[in-house]
């Protein structure tokens, strides 16, 4: 890698952090335009409250000061790598976060890594015949798991698989109470990830397998793959070495969207399963009007979107060599 | 003709001994799994008092009574209890065998610091009835005298977990409550002892080996699954991950398939002492809300039949007015608000209601109250009364509804046993302030049903109190300050090996020591 390019990240790197400071204030204040407040909301699941202890809850949460002088308090503490702390659960949002990021990334990541590769391998299989029935099959299948709303098909998956045939578990990330360990562990969890990751990653794996085909038809079409063919290269060859290559462009940009949303993406695939990952978090934070906590996942989330660019653009080069990494 | 006699007998007989078999001895053992809906933000219960809260954590804290289902108090951490004759002393004598979970003993010392010091603080609902409470004092280890300004009605109501918890003095005296650690791991007096809380999946609890009731509790541990879906958590049930789905915590529609289950019951009990009163709030500000024949005339528009039966598959109650039946000093001859549009458009016509539409925001409470909403806007729509919907999230329905910016709209207020612990609040005109939608959000104001009300709280005996809540309630009835809607009932499925769950007026609640599991 050249000094140029070392260059680039850094500068990426320091416009990222800019960046993210802008998004920090931006959260800020668009959360509190939000109607009602943090107190409210808990004095509520009470069924009852005065206004002694409404006060009460508001100075605990540092509510009662002004706005400008909150912003700074927060601003100052991220700074520092202090989130605050979350009103309902009055522990440190950096904590909770980090309690729950594993759940999440280990479903996300699984989601992503089974999408990007079933989706990839469709596609080529639908491009290599093309205009055959094999085609048409995988084009129609992608075409109704990307329409399908997330939701419907995640309750339809634990109908069919945990309720009628009862081969995996409906909800949870673990057998709770069951106490497994090692090996016995790590066979339970991936039966409690099967589903979810299934739902959550057949939407991409659609998206993936029909941006592939098209790209490898289109790609198939120019003039450096004909030569190929015609120099007498094994068409497995011509396939991988120099369409999908040169196909795959378009699908690494995608891929890098999706791997920016890893954090905050899983809402609904986390609120149904039962997931206990930052997606479900954040719903909950949002509603609760929990500032603090839904501040820390908006601001981890923001993060790796902007990280995941960068790491984006750097494989843009490594596998079209042509494309450089300068200003 | 005989044998026909024998088969009838023997056919009679045979579910009832198949009850006796199942009405046997308790069996000691076995995991418990519930659903806790939402997620509880702490198990503190002196400070938290939410219903997630008291739910789980009412196992682990304990109040010096219970109620039964006729909301008769008793004992509990209290073995006994009496009050002099004009009703302004009580003395509890406390039961001597009794430990906190980290082994020290409960004595009277924790009971004088729980209310008068940690509770004073913490828990506003207490705060209110505390005003009547002159001192609070332990004449030796296991006796406690509360010595009243002047009698108070509901005051012997007052003593069950959720509204009077006993917390453990060595822990919080000279600590900051809301941020002492033990917040997150609760020690009480309970049954079962705090295990381990895995946030977003599950809440565990142990059985308190030193219990102070012999042979209880039956169980060996409970689980808490928090499973944010509805729809999710009925899978949970029907796959038999679940034995408890407590009242409230499935969709009303799917009800009817869960109880529907082989080895499913379900029971409504367990709700008496908060006996949920589901009612439209009513702007009484602005016109048209402004006139009490319009108020009337949307009494008689809702059909309060139907919603029942269509939307909360005929459990509940039609409500007669501001007292539940449940809750003491209910007057059975109050005057019924039937259906009868025609009714409503008389009145409405007697006004010279000119049409003006209403806003109707509905309650952001799950489907249920969605579909009550649209149910509500038809009959309205019916008599000629047009409304346009408000859709928000709690958040923001909170905010609305403090801030009176709202038309009509829906709540659900617990009672609490007595009209002077849940229902004056929701009337007297000294609860009429910005910032709360728990007070009297209607702005309601009536210097007669304020003074019944007032004179009802501390009249002494019983009869006194009675006399002075049926005229209130007739006032009320007849000004309609707002639209009383249902008795709400939310009935608790488990699965039918599970004995003695509800078993109190607090229902799942309550601690479950004296629930059992057929092995």
């Amino acid at each position: 890698m050249s000094i140029q390019t070392l260059f680039y990240i850094a500068g990426r790197l320091i416009k990222g952090l800019l960046v993210l400071f802008v998004i920090a204030i931006f959260n800020f204040f668009l959360i509190r335009a939000a109607p009602g407040d943090p107190a409210k909301v808990m004095a509520g699941e009470a069924g009852a409250a005065d206004e002694v202890f409404l006060q009460q809850l508001r100075e605990q949460f540092g509510l009662d000061q002004p706005l400008y002088y909150q912003l700074w308090v927060y601003i100052s503490n991220l700074v520092q790598f202090d989130m605050g702390q979350t009103y309902r659960q009055q522990m440190p949002v950096f904590d909770l976060i980090m309690d729950r990021l594993p759940a999440t990334l280990l479903l996300t990541g699984t989601a992503f890594v089974l999408s990007l590769g079933l989706g990839v391998l469709v596609g080529v299989i639908a491009a290599s015949n093309h205009r055959k029935w094999i085609d048409s099959a995988i084009s129609v299948a992608a075409l109704v798991f990307y329409a399908t709303p997330l939701f419907w098909l995640a309750l339809m998956a634990v109908l069919l698989f945990s309720v009628f045939l009862g081969w995996l578990p409906a909800f949870g990330m673990e057998t709770v109470g069951a106490n497994y360990t090692g090996w016995d562990r790590v066979v339970d969890i991936a039966e409690h990830l099967v589903l979810p990751a299934m739902t959550l990653g057949l939407f991409f794996t659609a998206v993936y397998a029909r941006m592939t085909r098209t790209s490898m038809i289109e790609t198939g079409r120019a003039d450096f793959v004909k030569t190929a063919k015609a120099k007498g290269m094994s068409p497995a060859r011509v396939t991988f070495r120099h369409t999908l290559r040169n196909a795959l462009l378009p699908v690494v940009t995608l891929a890098g969207l999706q791997a920016g949303q890893m954090i905050g993406g899983a809402v609904l695939t986390e609120t149904v399963f039962a997931w206990p990952g930052i997606g479900r978090l954040m719903f909950e934070a949002l509603f609760q009007r929990d500032y603090n906590l839904l501040l820390g996942v908006f601001f981890i989330s923001s993060a790796m979107v902007v990280l995941f660019n960068l790491v984006t653009d750097i494989i843009y080069c490594l596998v079209d060599p042509r494309i450089e990494l300068t200003k | 003709m005989k044998k026909l006699l024998l088969q009838a007998a023997l056919a009679a007989a045979l579910p009832l001994s198949c009850i006796n078999v199942q009405a046997a001895e308790p069996t000691d053992g076995g995991t418990l799994n519930v659903v806790v809906q939402p997620e509880p933000p702490s198990l503190m219960i002196g400070i938290y008092s939410n219903a997630p809260t008291q739910q789980v954590a009412g196992n682990i804290y304990e109040g010096l009574l219970r109620y039964d289902k006729n909301l008769e108090p008793q004992p509990l951490l209290a073995k006994s209890w009496e009050s002099s004759e004009d009703g302004t002393t009580w003395t509890f004598h406390l039961k001597e065998n009794v430990t906190w979970h980290d082994g020290k003993p409960f004595t009277s010392a924790d009971v004088v610091f729980s209310v008068d010091k940690f509770l004073r603080e913490t828990n506003s609902r207490l705060r209110q009835s505390l005003e009547y409470v002159d001192s609070i004092t332990a004449p030796d280890d296991y006796t406690v005298v509360f010595q009243l300004k002047e009698p108070f009605g509901p005051f012997i109501g007052l003593f069950e977990t959720g509204t009077m918890p006993m917390v453990p003095k060595h822990i919080y005296e000279g600590t900051d409550y809301k941020t002492n650690p033990a917040n997150h791991h609760p020690i009480g007096t309970g049954p079962f002892k705090f295990d381990e809380w895995q946030k977003g999946s599950y809440i565990h609890a142990v059985r308190n080996d030193n219990y102070h009731q012999e042979g209880l509790p039956h169980l060996d541990e409970i689980y808490w699954h928090v499973i944010p879906d509805a729809a999710s958590r009925s899978v949970a049930y029907e796959t038999g991950k679940i034995d408890v789905l407590p009242g409230g915590s499935v969709e009303n529609f799917d009800i009817p398939r869960l109880t529907g289950l082989e080895n499913s019951c379900v029971t409504s009990e367990g709700w008496e002492y908060f006996s949920p009163h589901a009612w439209l709030w009513i702007n009484n500000r602005n016109y048209p809300m402004s006139d009490k024949r319009f108020r009337q005339a949307i009494m008689y528009a809702m059909d309060r039949e139907f919603a029942k039966n269509a939307l909360w598959n005929g459990y509940g109650k039609i409500a007669k007015g501001p007292i539940s039946s449940k809750t003491k000093f209910f007057d059975e001859d109050l005057p019924d608000y039937e259906y009868n549009p025609e009714k409503a458009k008389e009145l409405l016509k007697e006004m010279g209601y000119d049409g003006t539409p209403v806003r109707l925001m509905p309650m952001p409470y799950g489907e249920t109250w969605q579909r009550w909403a649209e149910a509500i806007r038809q009959n309205l729509s019916e008599v000629g009364i047009e409304t346009d919907m408000v859709a928000t999230d709690v958040a923001g329905w909170n905010q609305k509804l403090s801030d009176w910016d709202y038309d009509l709209s829906f709540s659900y207020l617990y009672q609490y046993g007595d009209p002077a612990l849940g229902v004056s609040r929701s009337y007297i005109s000294d609860n009429i302030a910005k910032g709360s939608p728990w007070n009297n959000v209607e702005g309601y104001a009536n210097e007669k049903v304020d003074q019944l009300f007032d004179e009802a709280a501390t009249a002494f005996p019983d009869s006194k109190r009675a006399e002075l809540y049926k005229q209130v309630q007739q006032q009320l009835v007849e000004d309609v300050p707002v639209g009383w809607l249902l008795e709400l009932e939310f009935p608790t499925i488990y699965n039918c090996k599970v004995h003695n769950l509800i078993d109190s007026a607090i229902g799942v609640n309550d601690a479950f020591g004296t629930a059992w599991i057929e092995q």
